[in-house]
């Protein structure tokens, strides 16, 4: 579904596709700040001590959530100023991307990027002879896995969406919240195996925060009626 | 073998010369419409054999075709309409350059991941006549080190002979080694790849119809690339050659040496284009100086005829074919390719599209566009197909670099709409490429390995 959203909505706008791909790459350089802290914790700690490492994959996790989100914040003001310049530039005195537009290809730049990361290597060992959990792990772990990243990188899209909102109009209560909500899902996927505590929640609040972008974007149950049924 | 790695020697050469962005606009060229599209072509050739860089010149140049219109004033508003143009049409340009350096991109780490052939270690470059199998970290490094150094030092001797036979005009020279270059490009290197791919996946073919389809490829891609064709049949031509030759670096050069080749490539690039004494900036200086529309015709003379009864004759049919041909001016500048031959650097540059003395606004359709260097293509592709042959068979880091390669690209051309001329393109992209390879490797993946072992997700 990703991959649709972007075949339709971004590759036909060059502008779009190169916000996309910066977007990505912000995301990467997180990745990679987050990754380097916790390569320095484990390497300063003692390897062996089980419940210690645990505990720093979650600091892991949590720290890494929260530098994506800071990237985030990084990208948007990088975004503001293209904006700026953009618009200078352009001849009708209005920019030619909008930074609604900006926000949901950010998101879903973001999105892609992680949930690349996520599944690539699964894939390609998926394609090789295998069984799917032999040793007492769920059976279900490809399955999950691929729903867990489809359902992160759409919320990577709303939450770019509802990050850039609530810089734009100074809502630190959405910042905070777009914030909370990533906390919540990373943390909700310590369940797992017990897929039931991770995907469930993930996807109530992927629902959430799709209506929450959607009425920010300026739609309404009124528009989502008359798009359904196809009128004009 | 020997001689194969002599071709592929010839072939590092040639990747070397050329990856710079230039801006194709001959800045203080006040000719008329034909001079400048003389020079504008002219420029075109020098960078495409140089396998360098973008030019923006198409709106300069059309600045300077509208200032001989006679209007000053024109030209002066011109010029902020044209700065305009270009950035507006700046995403355009870095997408048309994105898909083709994408495609490489994707044939070479396809062909890695696939082929057995091109990870192993059969032998390596005469160039790089140090071997790494030897036991300490330190006499590794000491010999990729020599490795590099000998490689550059082959690079930068080729580079000025270039640029001296360019300047003494011995164009038959130039022209003969571009053809012989690419004559065993297409057709040997083809050949090795055709079977090693049929190796791979078990498939039998007998020789005269792969002589027949080598044939037929290579033919077509001589009249292709040397002549006129098809814009898209062209730069899929090009980036086949340059997904070839890049295949040929990552086989024959050991690993480190890899590294460090490429590291002092960028730093070499950097140098050849910015330095006033620098080979690259000399060539497309004389180039510049001289306006002169002959270097091209000479040296890709058939190419220039009849790009010339390419370009779209119709002025009526020029309107909706207008974006069309824009791209296509541009794709056909983007390919420059060098390629080899053993003992030179021939080029191969994509022909120059001329442009047809019609109207300025198919002029200024044709002027802009971004040509990039066949060389980067090669180098990029290097970097990401040894990312993706040698990190520990792991995609992310392949994506990672590959990412990378992309946003270096578009800060390099967005730094080549800011200054307006030569630009060197491997820099920027190769280090945050090798920055991003190394830090993956060792750093996210460990870390995302532990978070896919215990399904959790950032």
């Amino acid at each position: 579904p990703a991959l649709g959203l972007f075949l339709f909505t971004i590759a036909r706008d060059p502008l779009r596709i190169i916000i996309l791909i910066a977007g990505a790459f912000f995301w990467l350089v997180s990745l990679l700040l987050s990754s380097l802290v916790w390569f320095i914790a484990v390497k300063a700690s003692d390897p062996r001590d089980e419940p210690l490492q645990k505990g720093l994959l979650i600091f892991g996790v949590m720290f890494s959530v929260l530098l994506q989100e800071a990237f985030r914040f990084l990208y948007y003001k990088l975004l503001r100023k293209a904006i700026e310049g953009l618009v200078a530039l352009s001849e009708d005195g209005c920019s030619p991307i909008s930074i609604q537009q900006m926000a949901y290809v950010a998101g879903v730049g973001f999105g892609l990027m992680s949930g690349a990361f996520s599944m690539i290597n699964l894939l390609a060992d998926a394609l090789g002879p295998g069984t799917v959990g032999i040793h007492g792990d769920s059976q279900l772990y490809f399955l999950t896995s691929a729903f867990m990243t489809m359902v992160l990188i759409f919320l990577h899209t709303f939450w770019g969406i509802l990050f850039f909102h609530g810089c734009e109009h100074q809502c630190w209560w959405e910042i905070m919240a777009v914030i909370v909500m990533h906390l919540a899902v990373s943390g909700s996927t310590f369940c797992n195996p017990l897929y039931v505590g991770s995907l469930v929640p993930s996807y109530l609040l992927m629902a959430a925060a799709a209506a929450w972008a959607y009425l920010l974007s300026g739609g309404s149950a009124q528009n989502l009626q008359r798009f359904l049924l196809c009128k004009s | 073998m020997i001689t194969f790695m002599n071709n592929s020697d010839s072939e590092e050469e040639t990747c070397n010369e050329r990856t710079s962005l230039m801006s194709a606009e001959s800045p203080p060229v006040p000719s008329y419409q034909d001079g400048l599209q003389a020079s504008e072509a002219g420029e075109v050739q020098v960078h495409r054999k140089r396998r360098t860089g973008s030019s923006r010149s198409p709106n300069d140049t059309a600045d300077g075709e509208m200032s001989d219109s006679g209007v000053p004033v024109r030209e002066s508003t011109l010029e902020n309409e044209e700065e305009e143009l270009t950035l507006k049409y700046g995403a355009k340009h870095v997408i048309m350059l994105f898909v083709p350096v994408t495609l490489c991109m994707i044939v070479v780490v396809a062909t890695i991941k696939s082929v057995r052939f091109y990870t192993e270690k059969n032998g390596q470059l005469i160039y790089t006549p140090f071997s790494e199998d030897t036991p300490s970290v330190g006499q590794r490094l000491l010999n990729s080190v020599l490795n590099t150094i000998i490689m550059i030092s082959v690079i930068v001797v080729m580079t000025v002979f270039l640029v001296l036979l360019y300047k003494y005009r011995c164009y038959k020279f130039i022209h003969g080694w571009l053809i012989l270059s690419s004559l065993m490009l297409l057709f040997l290197f083809t050949y090795i790849y055709l079977g090693e791919v049929l190796k791979t996946y078990n498939v039998a073919m007998d020789y005269p119809t792969l002589f027949l389809v080598i044939w037929n490829f290579g033919a077509v891609g001589m009249i292709c690339i040397h002549w006129k064709g098809p814009l898209q049949l062209q730069q899929a031509y090009l980036i086949m050659i340059s997904a070839l030759m890049a295949l040929v670096f990552i086989k024959y050069l050991p690993e480190w040496s890899a590294w460090v080749i490429l590291g002092a490539i960028s730093i070499y690039d950097l140098m050849a284009v910015l330095c006033p004494k620098g080979p690259l900036r000399m060539l497309v200086e004389t180039a510049q100086e001289r306006n002169e529309p002959i270097f091209p015709a000479l040296i890709y003379s058939s190419a220039m005829m009849w790009t010339v009864g390419m370009a779209k004759p119709d002025t009526a049919a020029r309107g909706p074919s207008q974006q069309t041909w824009d791209a296509a001016e541009d794709g056909r500048e983007n390919h420059r390719s060098p390629s080899h031959t053993d003992s030179q650097m021939p080029e191969m540059r994509s022909p120059v599209p001329t442009r047809p003395t019609t109207s300025l606004e198919e002029l200024e359709e044709e002027e802009r566009g971004v040509k990039l260097g066949l060389g980067d293509f090669i180098f990029y592709s290097v970097l990401v197909g040894k990312a993706a042959a040698t990190a520990s068979g792991d995609w992310n880091t392949t994506l990672a670099c590959f990412v990378a390669i992309l946003i270096g690209l578009c800060l390099t051309l967005l730094l080549l709409a800011v200054f307006k001329k030569a630009l060197p393109a491997l820099p920027i992209s190769i280090t945050f490429g090798l920055v991003f390879y190394f830090s993956t490797d060792n750093l996210v993946r460990p870390f995302m390995d532990t978070l896919a072992s215990h399904q959790l997700y950032i």
